[in-house]
């Protein structure tokens, strides 16, 4: 005599329920070892409402000036170099005016040289970040600080945070990068093929209360702040001089200002 | 025709390929690993002890790191209050592997007995190891 197709579904059921019942203890009992710890924040961390970075493209003066800050950023981060574009993975480069500031018509505002410098380019930490919106695991979030963070172990290499992305602030590891990594930092992880990365803010260095490390690098020629705080150093700089940011319209608002004029440098 | 024998022949190909890990083991020990905890870091500890006790490490570590991403990566709270009230700082690369320097004779020892296979290294540096 066979069990009929109800009774079938009523053992199913009822194994499901066992099943599940069982899960809920071994669960109950891992949180229970768990609970003695807690967790907090380093004592010196660097905190802020929204962090904003100003670059003072003035300051700029040799080519030797953008290769420090990008040496910085490179070496600490572990970012590989392929030696070709093609599988570029940048988290701070240069590009032309024209290319960075395609919406700017008013030349005639800038001094003759500022047109031929290269800026330095950089993930702007959107205000409203397409790149979040997009993200279907949400390996790629907004901290409270501001902060557009990746998270490494969630990223599944979709690539929709890269077509989101207005300003190209996203490399795609198309290969294992640990290769093509001249000096490994032991101290700071390197990515693996499959995901996209960027610029974190140096989430690492502002926990021990460090600069980002570019803004360490550059001598004064970037500003690091609270953009909320009208007494930080990058709402001073703001408040005495003329700056502008990449493709504002679009309503991501960046949080990376490009001085290019005013103050007593002012031509 | 049933062909009685091929039938049994062919079952007991069968039950010799499936039976084979077992039988093959009968009589050898079976070897549990002994992850070394000689390192230079830990042998200059006064209290030989992890962040939590050895049972808990032995069976949550795996429980206990997911947490310390999380927590790090997305919470930005980058301190772990041990149970006894220390504090460490959450990073596998360099609070775990200070001390447990000794990847293989550690990780690897239990992590290729039990068959499991870690991706953590596919990103974390592992400490470079002397010999
Ligand atoms: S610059 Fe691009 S990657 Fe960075 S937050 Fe804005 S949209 Fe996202
Ligand atoms: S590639 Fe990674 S970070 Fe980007 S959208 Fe996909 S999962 Fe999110
Ligand atoms: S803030 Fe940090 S991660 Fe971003 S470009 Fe500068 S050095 Fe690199």
């Amino acid at each position: 005599m066979g069990i009929d197709r109800r009774e079938f579904l009523k053992i199913v059921g009822a194994s499901a329920v066992f099943a599940l019942g069982g899960m809920t203890i071994v669960d109950a009992i891992m949180n229970d070892n768990a609970e003695a710890a807690q967790y907090t924040p380093e004592p010196g961390a660097l905190v802020a409402k929204q962090w904003a970075m100003v670059i003072d493209v003035r300051k700029f003066k040799t080519e030797e000036d953008y290769k420090r800050v990008i040496n910085a950023c490179n070496s600490i981060h572990n970012i590989p170099d392929f030696g070709e574009s093609k599988d570029e993975v940048k988290w701070i480069w240069t590009d032309t005016f024209e290319h960075a500031f395609p919406e700017q018509q008013e030349p005639e505002l800038m001094q003759e040289s500022l047109k031929e410098l290269p800026f330095l380019l950089l993930c702007n930490h959107c205000k409203n970040p397409p790149c979040v919106r997009v993200c279907p695991t949400k390996a790629t979030f907004k901290r409270s600080d501001g902060i557009v963070m990746q998270d490494m172990h969630r990223c599944i290499g979709c690539r929709f945070c890269m077509a989101a992305c207005p300003y190209g602030s996203r490399s795609f590891n198309w290969k294992d990068p640990r290769p093509h990594i001249k000096n490994e930092n032991p101290d700071y992880p390197t990515r693996t093929k499959g995901v996209v990365e960027k610029c974190t803010f140096c989430v690492e260095r502002l926990a021990k209360g460090l600069m980002p490390a570019c803004v360490e690098a550059s001598n004064g020629a970037i500003l690091f702040g609270d953009i909320t705080d009208p007494n930080s150093e990058v709402r001073k700089a703001l408040s005495s001089n003329y700056a502008i940011r990449r493709k504002p319209e679009l309503g991501t608002g960046p949080n990376i200002y490009y001085i290019i004029g005013g103050g007593s440098d002012n031509a | 025709m049933y062909n009685g024998g091929k039938i049994l022949l062919g079952l007991f190909i069968f039950l010799a390929v499936v039976t084979f890990p077992f039988y093959n083991n009968v009589g050898k020990a079976n070897v549990a690993p002994k992850p070394s905890i000689d390192t230079p870091a830990i042998q200059k500890l006064a209290d030989k002890k992890c962040i939590e006790s050895t049972a808990f490490m032995k069976a949550e570590h795996m429980q206990l790191l997911n947490q310390w991403r999380d927590s790090a990566v997305r919470d930005n709270s980058r301190v772990y209050v041990a149970s006894d009230g220390k504090k460490y700082i959450i990073s596998l690369q360099n609070t775990c592997m200070k001390c447990h320097s000794n990847k293989k004779e550690f990780c690897d020892s239990c992590h290729n007995y039990a068959g499991v296979n870690p991706y953590c290294w596919d990103c974390h540096l592992a400490p470079k190891e002397g010999k």
